[in-house]
C-alpha cells in the first residue's frame, strides 16, 4: 500500500507562486510587492468584537449557513451597496473564506467530463480547484488591449459557449482591471445565449477605485444562473480570520450546504464575530483603507509611466499589472529579485493571458513603494 | 473626496510628502498640488506643520502637563480675552475650550516639573478670571496627532502570496 494521489491530484502542478515565495525566502531584506493581502490589520471594531467573543466563550459550532445575525446583514449590505437581492435563511451561505465557497460550488456542479471556462489571468485557485473534480479547464484569456476585461470575442474564440459554467473575477486578481455594468452585459448575454452558469468572484467589490461595483448577477436573467462570492479578507483585512460567503438561488446554496454541512460544518465562530461588528459600524474603516489604496494606485501607476512601463490604468483591487520589460517575464523577477531585492510576481503564473506581465501589489505602505519603485527605475535603465 | 481634502489627508498623514509625491498619489499635476497647498496656507487652514516627537526619547526630557482650568466671566472679558492672555505664553502649547466640568484644557510643556508648577501659580493661577486650576502631569504619551508610540508590528505576511 502506497500514498499514490489519483490522477486528477497528481496532474495539477505546484502553485508557481510557491516556487517563487521560495526564492524569495532567501533574503530578509526584500521590499515585497508581491504579497496579495492587505497590509491593514482588520478595523480594530471588528478585532475588538472577536476578543468579547472569546472573553464570552462563545466558540460553538454556529448554524451550518452561518449565524443568522450576520446572513442577516450581509443580506442588507449586498442589497445596499450593489443591489445584490438574497434571502438571508435560503440564499446566502457563510463559508471559510471565499476560497470555500468556490471550491464547494464547483464541487457541487461540475462532474467528471464536464466543461468549465476560466477567465485569466486568475487567482491562481481556479483551475486546480475546478481540475480536482475531474471537469475540463477551457482557458479563456483575457487581453492586454482589452485591458484585462472579459468580452464575448474571446469568449468566443476560446470555446466558452460548449462549457457549463464561467468561472470569472473582477475586480479583478492579478490585474487589477474592473468591469461596468455596460461592459458585464455581452458577458451576461452571452451565458444566457450558452446556458451557461456563472461563478462570479466579487471578493475585491470594495476596491473599485473609477465606477461602483457592478455584480453580473443583477443583469436580467443572471440572478437565476450566478453564484457570487464575497467575503471580509479584503474590503475587512481580515484574511487570516477565514470568512466568505455565497450568495446564490435556494437551490444552488441547497446544495453547497449539503458539501459544507458534513465537511466544514459551519465557518469559524469568532470571524463570524468579527464579521458582524465589521459590517455593523466599520464603514469609515473601509472608506479610509479604500483611499489609502487609491493614493497608492495613483503613484504606482505614475511611476511606471515616468519609467516609461506600459500598463493600463488597473482600477481595482491593489494589483498593477505592467508589461514586462523584459521577453521573459520570470527572467525579470528573479533578476529583480536578486540585484534589487525587490519581489513582484511573473504574470505567467496566474494563467492564460498573464505571460509578459507582471503583478505589483500596492499593499504595501508608500515608503517602501517609493524605495521599490526607485529600485526598478535603476534595474531597467 | 474633493482635491482639497485629498491634499488635507495626505499632509495630515506625512507634512514632508514632496510637491511631486503629492501629484503622484492624486489625479493633480504638481502646479495644482502647489496651488491646492498655497490656497489651504493663506486660507489659514493649515496653521502649519510640526514633528511629532516622543519626547520620552529626547534628551534632555520635556515636562508637559494637561491643565483644566475655571474661569468666571464677565461684562468686559470673554473666553476669547483669556485665551489670548494665556496663549501668549510659550510654555502653552496648546489651549483649549472645552464642555464639561471646566472650561479650558490647556496644554503645559517645560524643563522641568518644578518649572511647569512655578509657570502655573505665577502666571496662570494669578489672572483675576481664573477660579481654579487643576495640574495633570504627563506620565507616557502613548499616542499623539493620530500617531501610536509603540514600536509597531512587523509585518507578518508572507512575502509572496496569491
Amino acid at each position: 500500500m502506497t500514498f499514490e494521489p489519483i490522477d486528477r491530484v497528481a496532474s495539477v502542478p505546484p502553485s508557481g507562486i510557491r516556487k517563487f515565495f521560495e526564492l524569495a525566502e532567501e533574503y530578509d531584506d526584500i521590499i515585497s510587492l508581491g504579497v496579495g493581502e492587505p497590509d491593514f490589520a482588520p478595523p480594530w471594531a471588528a478585532r475588538d468584537a472577536a476578543i468579547a467573543s472569546l472573553e464570552r466563550g462563545q466558540t460553538s459550532y454556529t448554524a451550518n449557513r452561518g449565524m443568522r445575525e450576520l446572513r442577516e446583514q450581509i443580506a442588507v449590505d449586498a442589497r445596499e451597496r450593489y443591489g445584490l437581492d438574497y434571502d438571508a435563511d435560503e440564499e446566502i451561505l457563510v463559508t471559510s473564506g471565499a476560497s470555500e465557497a468556490v471550491d464547494l460550488a464547483f464541487r457541487a456542479f461540475l462532474d467528471h467530463g464536464d466543461s468549465v471556462a476560466i477567465a485569466q489571468p486568475c487567482y491562481v485557485s481556479y483551475v486546480p480547484g475546478a481540475r480536482f473534480t475531474g471537469a475540463e479547464v477551457v482557458d479563456v484569456p483575457t487581453r492586454a488591449a482589452d485591458e484585462f476585461k472579459l468580452t464575448r470575442e474571446v469568449l468566443e474564440s476560446s470555446g466558452a459557449a460548449d462549457a457549463e459554467v464561467l468561472v470569472m473575477c473582477y475586480p479583478n486578481n492579478p490585474t487589477g482591471a474592473t468591469m461596468t455594468r455596460e461592459e458585464l452585459e455581452p458577458v451576461a448575454e452571452f451565458a444566457r445565449e450558452h446556458d451557461l452558469l456563472v461563478f462570479s468572484d466579487e471578493i475585491y467589490s470594495e476596491l473599485s477605485y473609477e465606477h461602483d461595483h457592478a455584480s453580473i448577477a443583477t443583469l436580467p436573467g443572471m440572478r437565476e444562473r450566478t453564484v457570487v462570492f464575497n467575503g471580509f479578507s479584503k474590503a475587512y483585512a481580515m484574511t487570516g480570520l477565514r470568512l466568505g460567503y455565497a450568495l446564490a438561488p435556494p437551490e444552488a446554496t441547497e446544495a453547497m450546504n449539503r458539501i459544507h454541512q458534513y465537511t466544514m460544518l459551519s465557518a469559524p465562530t469568532t470571524a463570524q464575530y468579527a464579521a458582524v461588528e465589521a459590517l455593523d459600524t466599520c464603514d469609515d474603516d473601509v472608506r479610509e483603507m479604500r483611499a489609502q489604496y487609491d493614493r497608492r494606485r495613483n503613484f504606482v501607476l505614475s511611476r511606471f509611466e515616468e519609467m516609461g512601463i506600459d500598463c493600463f490604468p488597473a482600477a481595482g483591487a491593489f494589483y498593477a499589472f505592467p508589461e514586462c520589460p523584459w521577453d521573459d517575464s520570470d527572467e525579470f523577477a528573479e533578476a529583480l529579485l536578486e540585484e534589487e531585492r525587490v519581489a513582484v510576481v511573473p504574470g505567467d503564473v496566474f494563467g492564460a493571458g498573464g505571460e509578459g506581465h507582471l503583478r505589483v501589489s500596492y499593499a504595501t505602505s508608500l515608503s517602501d513603494l517609493k524605495t521599490a519603485m526607485a529600485r526598478i527605475e535603476s534595474f531597467i535603465s | 473626496m474633493s482635491d482639497r481634502e485629498e491634499i488635507l489627508a495626505l499632509l495630515r498623514e506625512n507634512a514632508r510628502y514632496s510637491t511631486e509625491d503629492l501629484a503622484r498619489q492624486t489625479d493633480l499635476s504638481e502646479s495644482e498640488v502647489e496651488a491646492a497647498v498655497e490656497a489651504l496656507e493663506s486660507e489659514g487652514v493649515i496653521k502649519g506643520y510640526q514633528a511629532v516627537v516622543d519626547w520620552d526619547k529626547v534628551e534632555p526630557e520635556r515636562v508637559r502637563a494637561a491643565v483644566e482650568l475655571n474661569v468666571t466671566l464677565d461684562r468686559e472679558t470673554g473666553y476669547d480675552d483669556i485665551a489670548e492672555r494665556l496663549a501668549k505664553f510659550p510654555e502653552v502649547q496648546g489651549l483649549r475650550l472645552v464642555s464639561g466640568d471646566y472650561d479650558f484644557a490647556m496644554e503645559v510643556e517645560g524643563d522641568s516639573m518644578s518649572q511647569v508648577s512655578r509657570f502655573i501659580s505665577e502666571k496662570v493661577a494669578p489672572v483675576p478670571e481664573i477660579t481654579q486650576t487643576v495640574t495633570h502631569y504627563i506620565m507616557e504619551s502613548y499616542k499623539e496627532r493620530g500617531v501610536e508610540f509603540g514600536d509597531g508590528h512587523d509585518d507578518d505576511r508572507l512575502s509572496i502570496s496569491p
